[in-house]
């Protein structure tokens, strides 16, 4: 390759390189702020702020959503595992919400931190499956309970 | 000497001529084998493939968004790399691919913004929300719209290509922060479905016509690059005799596509 040419791939490689590093660092920097929002682990152990506006998510705890019967009032908890945070809402809650699906709620943590929310967002996951094979897969598991409870 | 042989393919591919009557014997072949692809991917993606156990039908966007989202961003390295090449070989046909990507990249990007959109009011509640995958797909549309406008900022057609060059070369860096903004941090967008090291996480009734809709995206891109590519070499090289020549030929560009 001619000299002048090879100077100016070096001179593109640089540039390719230096505004990487630039922004990775920057990015290093800012790495809490680019997240969506705050797990119950970070809000419990008090890493999240108090009585401002934020976004919590996790996945809805089974059997933990309860509703008002004469309002849109609704309670759930939300968990990441480690922690779990009890969020109320009044409102229409998304049609992919569901219990034991992902959710991410935006609202204000009270002093009982109780997240009072006032949006609702259902987070669904990267896996598509056909409704036959998700029944199938579902009933093959609760016969796989049921075989394990029968040999305890 | 011996140098000089060995990249004389590489400056016979710079062209601009060359490429014209390459690729005009090649449009007939890609634009039928994309409309095929496109045509069997829809049909089957759209009308075939099981509803999701979730979200039923509402899914079937994933044949428009991830195809899309794809070329928005393996087209941006075209572009880039097309900038590159012109920087560095100051080759005009590679400035040229360069100008011609940038368009159909904005496009694609903001297809993938608009179905992504649409596809989140029933699935998250919301059309929008400035999570790191989305606002970083945003600033990819921004990318390819400062590429494109420098194009028109400069007389010198040379600068355009160089500022826009650069810029491009810069912008690469948003490719893989889009990419991998989903792991990096918490977002409302979900993670990859496709992925490089490991298996899909997508039953392959519905995988399958995805890949269909990708390769098609993929021919697509190719042959809108090839076109908007060749209408700029006429518009470059609009004084050179054999544009001339064939602008004065009375079938004009049949005649001498094949020739």
């Amino acid at each position: 390759m001619h000299s002048l040419r090879k100077q100016r791939l070096q001179l593109v490689i640089l540039l390719v390189i230096a505004t990487s590093l630039a922004v990775g660092l920057v990015l290093y920097m800012l790495r809490e702020n680019g997240n969506f929002f705050y797990t119950p682990a970070e809000i419990m152990s008090g890493e999240a702020p108090r009585g401002v506006y934020l976004r919590a998510g996790g996945m809805v705890v089974d059997g933990s959503l309860q509703r008002a019967d004469d309002s849109l009032w609704a309670q759930f908890k939300v968990t990441d595992g480690i922690e779990t945070l009890t969020v109320e809402y009044s409102g229409i809650l998304p049609d992919l919400f569901a219990e034991g699906e992902a959710a991410i709620a935006s609202g204000t943590v009270d002093d009982n931190l109780v997240l009072q929310a006032t949006e609702i967002l259902a987070k669904h996951d990267e896996n598509y499956t056909p409704p036959e094979v998700a029944d199938a897969m579902s009933e093959a598991y609760k016969q796989k309970q049921l075989q394990q409870e029968g040999a305890l | 000497m011996k140098v000089f042989s060995n990249w004389q393919w590489f400056h016979r591919l710079g062209s601009p001529r060359w490429f014209y009557q390459t690729t005009g014997r090649w449009l007939p072949w890609l634009s039928v084998a994309t409309l095929l692809v496109l045509i069997i991917g829809l049909v089957w993606g759209l009308a075939y493939a099981p509803a999701d156990a979730k979200q039923g039908n509402s899914f079937r966007i994933i044949y428009i968004h991830v195809p899309a989202s794809f070329l928005a961003l393996a087209g941006y390295y075209i572009m880039a790399i097309a900038g590159a090449v012109g920087l560095i070989w100051r080759m005009k046909l590679s400035f040229m691919v360069m100008k011609a990507a940038a368009p159909i990249g904005a496009v694609l990007t903001f297809i993938a913004l608009f179905t992504g959109a649409v596809w989140g009011k029933p699935t998250w509640g919301t059309y929008w929300v400035w999570d790191a995958r989305i606002t970083s797909m945003l600033i990819l549309l921004f990318l390819y719209a400062g590429v494109m406008s420098l194009q028109y900022a400069y007389h010198s057609v040379d600068a355009a290509s160089k500022a826009g060059a650069i810029l491009a070369l810069v912008g690469t860096v948003n490719i893989p922060i889009i990419y991998k903004s989903v792991d990096w941090w918490y977002t409302l967008h979900q993670p990859a479905t496709i992925k490089l090291t490991s298996a899909p996480s997508m039953h392959p009734d519905m995988f399958q016509p995805l890949l269909v809709m990708i390769l098609g995206f993929y021919l697509f891109y190719a042959l809108v690059l090839i076109l908007n590519t060749r209408s700029e070499i006429l518009r470059r090289e609009r004084k050179t005799g054999w544009v001339r020549e064939l602008a004065q030929s009375k079938s004009g560009f049949d005649a001498r596509a094949g020739d």
